[in-house]
C-alpha cells in the first residue's frame, strides 16, 4: 500500500475522496481527516505520550519564562537556601517545590534548563543521523554496485558494536584529540558528532531498502526517460516516498539519542557541567546521595526517564500507525 | 561453508586494522608521546636520544607495522597515569570486568528465558501484562539511573549492601576472584543485576516473540492434534524452534555487556576495564585508551564470528541455504 502522496498516512482505498474533500478545508481538515488522526485519537497511550512529550518540550523550549528561578543567575541564588528537601517534606519551603541543590539552586529550574540542553543535544544527533544515513541509504539503493556493497558492508561492522560504545569511543578519542583548554568550548560538537555518527545505520538500512523497491516503479523509469538527472530523481522522486518509516526511526532514536548523551554526561565525557544536561545534572546529583540528599539526582533521574518513556511510547505507536499490515 | 567463514575472517581482519590504525594514530599523534614519558629535566639530546631509540623517527608504515605486531602480543607500552605498563593494568583490571559481565548473563537468561517463555504461553495473564510493562520500564530505564535506583535503595536507605567496590578478593595465580568470599558476593549483587537488567527484558521480548511465531506454524497444531501433552510441545518442539534468534541476540548481548560493563563499573567505582577506560579518557591517559579500542574491537570480532558459526550448528536450514546462496 504505497501511494506516490508524501504524507504516507492517506493511504487505503478512499484516500483519493479523502483528498479531495480535504482539499476544500485546507491542511487542518486533511490531517483531521487522515487514517493517522484516527488512529492517533483512539489511543490514549499514544494521546498521553503526545501530551507529556509535548508538554516537556514546551517547558525546554521556554526554559528562561517557564522555570521558577533562574539557575544561572547568580545573584538570585543564597547559599542559606542549600540543601533544602522537597516543599511537601517538613523542611521544605514552598518556594523551591523539588528542593535545591548544594549551592542553592531550585532543582525543577536546573531540570527545565537541563531538559533544554538533553532535548537540543538529541535533536541536533538526530537531525545529523537522519541526513547522514537517508544520503547514503539513497546513494547505496541507487547506485547498486561496489558503492552499495562498500556502504552496507561498513554499516554490517558499525551494527556489530553497540552504538553507545560507538558514541563513547569516538567522543572519548576527539576528546583526547583536542587540546585541553578547547575541551568545554567543543564539547557539544564533540557529543553531537558522536552521538550522530554511531546511529545513521537503521536510517541507511530502511532508505536503501525503500529506494530499491521503489527505483523499479514506473515513474521512476518515466522521471528517468525524459532525462531527468540522478540527484533531482533521488530528491524530488524517491525521497518522499521513503519518508514514513525514516520518521518512526527518528522518533525512537530520539530516545535513544537522549538516552546516550545523559549516559556520556554522567560518565563525565558529555557536556560540561557549567550548562547542566540532565545527566549531568544526575551526576552531580550522585555526589550528595550518600548524605541523604536524594532528590538532587533522584528527580532529574525521573524527568529523564518520563521524557525517554513518553517518546518512545510515541515512535511505538506511530511505527504501528504507519504499518500498513497491522491496520 | 568454508569459503563464508573465510569471508567472514577477512573482514574481521579489516575491521581489526582499521580499529589498531586508530589506535596507532591516537598514540602517536596525540600529543608528543616523549613529553608525556619524561619529565621536565630532561635535555634535549637526550629527548632526541629516546626519540631514536623507540623507533618515532622511523617512516609512519614502519611504525604502525611495529605497533600492530607488539599489540598481537599484548604489548602497549607504559601508561602515562599509572607509569606501569598498559598489559599489566589490564590484566589487572580483566578479572572484575570479566566476572561481572558472567554473572549478568547468566541471571539475564536463567530470569530473562522463562519470562519470555511464560509470557508467550500465558499471554493474557495479569503476570504477563505486568512483566510486558515492566519490561518496558526497563528499556526506558538508562543503565546508570538502575544502579543509582538501587544504590539509593539497598545501599543508602536499607543498608544491606556495599555501594561500591568489590568487596574482599581471593587471588587465584594472577587471577582475583570475588566468589570465594561472602563480602565479593554481596558487592557483586548490585552491580551485576544493574547490568542485566537491560539484557533481561531483550531477552525476554525477543523469547516471546518467537514463541508466538512458533507456536503459530502448523507443526505445533500438528503436534498438538497428534494429542502430545502441552508440556512437550512447548518446551520440546517450540522452545528448540526459538533458538537461532536467541543465540544470536544473546551472543551479541555478550558484547554489549562489555560495553555497558563501562557504565555499571563507573556508577559502582567497580575496578574493571570499563572504569580504567573511563578514567583514561579523563586524564588523556592515551596508551590506555588505545589498547582497550583494540581489545574491545576484538572481543566484539571474536564474538561476532562465534555467533555466525553457531548459526551453521544450530540451524542446518542455514546450511542448504548457504549453499545454494554461494552455487549460483
Amino acid at each position: 500500500m504505497v501511494t506516490d502522496a508524501p504524507e504516507g498516512g492517506a493511504a487505503g482505498p478512499f484516500a483519493e475522496s479523502g483528498v479531495r474533500d480535504a482539499g476544500a478545508r485546507g491542511r487542518l481538515g486533511r490531517i483531521a481527516d487522515s487514517d493517522i488522526w484516527f488512529s492517533f485519537t483512539r489511543s490514549p497511550t499514544a494521546v498521553t505520550s503526545a501530551a507529556v512529550t509535548a508538554a516537556i518540550f514546551m517547558a525546554a523550549l521556554f526554559a528562561p519564562w517557564v522555570a521558577p528561578h533562574d539557575p544561572f543567575d547568580l545573584a538570585s541564588i543564597d547559599l542559606l537556601d542549600a540543601g533544602l528537601p522537597p516543599a511537601w517534606s517538613g523542611d521544605g519551603d514552598t518556594r523551591f517545590l523539588l528542593g535545591t541543590d548544594d549551592q542553592g539552586r531550585d532543582v525543577l529550574s536546573t531540570i527545565i534548563h537541563g531538559a533544554r540542553i538533553s532535548l537540543g543535544v538529541g535533536f541536533a544527533s538526530v537531525l545529523l543521523s537522519l541526513v547522514l544515513g537517508v544520503t547514503l541509504g539513497l546513494v547505496s539503493g541507487y547506485a547498486g554496485g561496489r558503492i552499495d556493497a562498500f556502504i552496507m558492508r561498513v554499516a554490517d561492522i558499525q551494527l556489530s558494536f553497540p552504538a553507545i560504545l560507538i558514541a563513547l569511543l569516538i567522543d572519548g578519542v576527539a576528546r583526547s584529540a583536542l587540546p585541553r583548554d578547547m575541551h568545554d568550548e567543543l564539547a557539544f560538537h564533540v557529543l553531537i558528532f558522536a552521538i550522530g555518527i554511531s546511529g545513521w545505520v537503521q536510517y541507511a538500512r530502511t532508505v536503501r531498502g525503500s529506494t530499491l523497491v521503489e527505483k523499479g516503479k514506473e515513474y521512476v523509469q518515466a522521471a528517468r526517460v525524459i532525462g531527468i538527472g540522478r540527484s533531482t530523481i533521488l530528491v524530488r522522486h524517491i525521497l518522499p516516498n521513503v519518508t514514513g518509516p525514516v520518521l518512526v526511526i527518528a522518533t525512537i532514536h530520539l530516545a535513544i539519542a537522549i538516552i546516550t548523551e545523559a549516559t556520556l554526561s554522567f560518565l563525565g565525557v558529555g557536556v560540561p557541567p557549567t550548562t547542566p544536561s540532565l545527566g549531568t545534572l544526575i551526576r552531580v546529583g550522585n555526589d550528595f546521595l550518600f548524605s541523604g540528599e536524594w532528590w538532587i539526582t533522584i528527580f532529574p533521574g525521573a524527568a529523564l526517564v518520563i521524557l525517554v518513556l513518553a517518546v518512545n511510547l510515541l515512535g511505538d505507536w506511530l511505527r504501528d500507525a504507519l504499518n500498513p499490515k497491522l491496520r | 561453508m568454508a569459503l563464508f567463514l573465510i569471508k567472514r575472517l577477512f573482514q574481521s581482519v579489516i575491521v581489526m586494522l582499521a580499529v589498531a590504525l586508530i589506535a596507532f594514530a591516537l598514540f602517536r599523534y596525540v600529543g608528543d608521546p616523549i613529553n608525556n614519558m619524561v619529565g621536565q629535566d630532561t635535555t634535549l639530546e637526550e629527548r632526541a636520544e629516546l626519540r631514536e631509540r623507540l623507533g618515532l623517527n622511523d617512516p609512519f608504515a614502519y611504525q604502525f607495522a611495529r605497533f600492530v605486531a607488539d599489540a598481537a602480543v599484548g604489548e602497549f607500552g607504559i601508561s602515562y597515569q599509572h607509569r606501569r605498563p598498559v598489559s599489566e593494568l589490564i590484566a589487572e583490571r580483566l578479572p572484575a570486568t570479566l566476572e561481572l559481565s558472567f554473572v549478568s548473563v547468566v541471571l539475564a537468561l536463567a530470569i530473562g528465558a522463562p519470562m519470555g517463555v511464560y509470557t508467550a504461553l500465558r499471554r493474557r495473564g495479569i503476570l504477563s501484562r505486568a512483566f510486558m510493562t515492566l519490561s518496558l520500564i526497563g528499556v526506558s530505564l538508562p543503565t546508570f539511573l538502575i544502579g543509582i535506583l538501587l544504590i539509593l535503595v539497598f545501599g543508602v536507605m536499607l543498608r544491606w549492601l556495599p555501594t561500591f567496590g568489590r568487596g574482599e578478593v581471593v587471588e587465584i595465580g594472577w587471577w582475583t576472584t570475588g566468589f570465594a568470599t561472602v563480602s565479593g558476593l554481596k558487592a557483586l549483587i548490585m552491580p551485576s543485576i544493574t547490568l542485566a537488567l537491560f539484557q533481561m527484558t531483550l531477552i525476554m521480548r525477543l523469547i516471546r516473540a518467537e514463541m508466538l511465531e512458533v507456536l503459530r506454524t502448523d507443526f505445533i497444531r500438528f503436534a498438538h492434534a497428534r494429542g502430545l501433552p502441552a508440556r512437550a510441545v512447548h518446551f520440546g518442539h517450540a522452545l528448540g524452534n526459538t533458538l537461532v534468534p536467541v543465540i544470536t541476540i544473546t551472543g551479541l548481548q555478550l558484547g554489549s555487556i562489555i560495553a555497558f560493563a563501562i557504565i555499571t563499573e563507573s556508577v559502582f567505582q567497580w575496578p574493571g576495564m570499563g572504569l580504567l577506560f573511563i578514567q583514561a579518557i579523563g586524564e588523556a591517559d592515551i596508551p590506555v585508551m588505545a589498547s582497550y579500542l583494540v581489545l574491545i574491537a576484538f572481543f566484539f570480532v571474536v564474538i561476532n564470528l562465534i555467533v555466525d558459526v553457531l548459526y551453521f550448528v544450530v540451524d542446518p536450514r542455514l546450511r542448504a541455504d548457504r549453499a545454494t546462496a554461494s552455487g549460483q
